[in-house]
């Protein structure tokens, strides 16, 4: 059997599991809502402003940040497994690729990008 | 009898995702008893003899309890959220090996791109907690679920370069791979650095004392689960449970040997030798708790990118350099 077989197989019994406990809730928990208990948590007092609201623009600069160097850690993995078989050739390539990033690297920390403020 | 294999397939899946809800409950059930000892206290032991019935009767509340959607929330993605980390939770265990022979008995599927699908399914689980904490329309959650999230992106490059060692030392992103090529020594022992990164980055990964700002009461409330209740609240908390599990198998796999015995004692079956291993790193995480207190959230990020990128890359170079020379 192809190895990826019995992954489906496994992937579909854990999809079950989560479609049963993600329905339990509405078939055995009671319901009784009344308006006091459908406001949204804000310590006991009413909510005040809209919710879906702003939040600091720094949270997009780190997601754009993870996009970049997770490819570059990516762009690692297949170098690595070849590692025993390209010696010094493969270790070459990969400083000359670690050099390039470290300047984008410093260039983000000079700017500031790593400090939280 | 011909039983086809998938049949045989069905059965052990089933198998392993009881075991692992189990461990799951008594998990739970451990670390409020260790916390309870290491604060002079009994930890629960009102239920059964010795407690040993608490998860059960944890299970019926929750499932009784009453599901609330708060009217300001999205009332599809509100309940897609804790779906997607409960999957994304269970689904990791189809490539996990647990004992020599890992074709066979004692593993789903044995893929040789191991550790990559392990990557790509793990790093889903993040969408339960920014979806969860965005679609329960309060601000709590909100802001509990942004910082969650830029949390755990920033401490997961650090994990997937800490593999990086391995995969040279190894020369294959197969687990089965990966734990033969430990037999005759630990991978913790030339990368003990990288077993470090990967120690902290897991337990920020799956939000745990000290980098529990995800949840930090004192400021957030619940965090993004803060208006979950019943048994959506429970998904959250088996996902969170069921993840230390997992960082626990893969630090076993990749650092300690696996299912290999230490100091030649082979007479030990290698599936006890796992979860002996998987038990003390499960350990580790209610010392931490008991022990430690919170980061503050800038020096957080600030060791994640400052701290853990670079020094996961100079790992990765150093190891690449000793390997090319040495061979």
């Amino acid at each position: 059997m192809n190895p990826y077989g019995p992954v489906a197989i496994y992937l579909c019994v854990a999809l079950a599991a989560a479609l049963l406990f993600t329905f339990l809730p509405g078939l055995l928990g009671r319901a009784k809502p009344n308006p006091q208990k459908q406001e949204a948590y804000e310590c006991g007092v009413e909510p005040t402003s809209a919710v879906h609201g702003r939040f600091p623009v720094r949270f997009y600069l780190i997601a754009m940040l993870f996009v970049i160097f997770d490819v570059e850690a990516a762009s690692f993995y297949p170098w690595a497994v070849q590692m025993h078989a390209l010696r010094v050739f493969g270790l070459v390539e990969m400083i000359v690729f670690v050099i390039v990033l470290a300047i984008g690297y410093a260039y983000v920390w000079k700017k500031g990008g790593f400090q939280w403020r | 009898m011909n039983v086809p294999d998938w049949i045989i397939i069905l059965i052990k899946s089933a198998i392993l995702l009881l075991v692992v809800v189990t461990t799951f409950a008594y998990a739970m059930l451990a670390e409020r008893k260790v916390l309870g000892w290491m604060q002079l206290r009994p930890g629960p032991n009102r239920v059964g003899p010795w407690g040993l019935m608490q998860p059960a009767a944890d299970a019926a509340k929750l499932i009784l309890k009453e599901d609330l959607t708060p009217k300001t929330a999205d009332p599809l993605i509100y309940r897609l959220a804790p779906f997607i980390s409960l999957l994304t939770a269970f689904s990791v265990y189809a490539i996990i090996p647990f004992g020599a022979d890992a074709s066979g008995a004692w593993a789903i599927g044995n893929v040789n791109a191991g550790i990559l699908l392990l990557m790509a399914i793990t790093s889903i689980g993040v969408y339960g907690i920014s979806l969860g904490g965005w679609a329960s329309g309060s601000k709590y959650p909100l802001l509990g679920s942004v910082r969650a999230t830029a949390q755990m992106i920033s401490y997961e490059l650090g994990m997937s370069l800490s593999f990086i060692g391995v995969l040279i030392l190894a020369g294959t992103t197969s687990l089965d791979g990966i734990v033969n090529a430990q037999v005759h020594q630990w991978f913790i022992v030339p990368q003990i650095l990288g077993f470090l990164i990967y120690i902290i980055t897991a337990v920020a990964e799956t939000n745990r004392v000290p980098f529990d700002l995800v949840e930090a009461e004192t400021e957030l409330v619940a965090g993004f689960h803060t208006e979950y209740s019943g048994l959506r609240f429970g998904l959250f908390f088996i996902a969170e449970y069921v993840n230390m599990l997992t960082v626990s198998c893969i630090a076993t796999l990749l650092f300690l040997g696996g299912w290999n015995a230490p100091f030649g004692l082979t007479m030990i079956p290698g599936v006890v030798w796992f979860i002996v291993k998987i038990s003390f790193f499960m350990f580790f995480y209610m010392w931490l708790r008991a022990t430690l207190p919170r980061f503050r959230y800038d020096r957080l990020m600030a060791f994640g990118w400052k701290v853990l990128l670079p020094l996961a890359t100079l790992n990765l170079v150093v190891t690449a350099i000793i390997v090319a020379l040495k061979g």
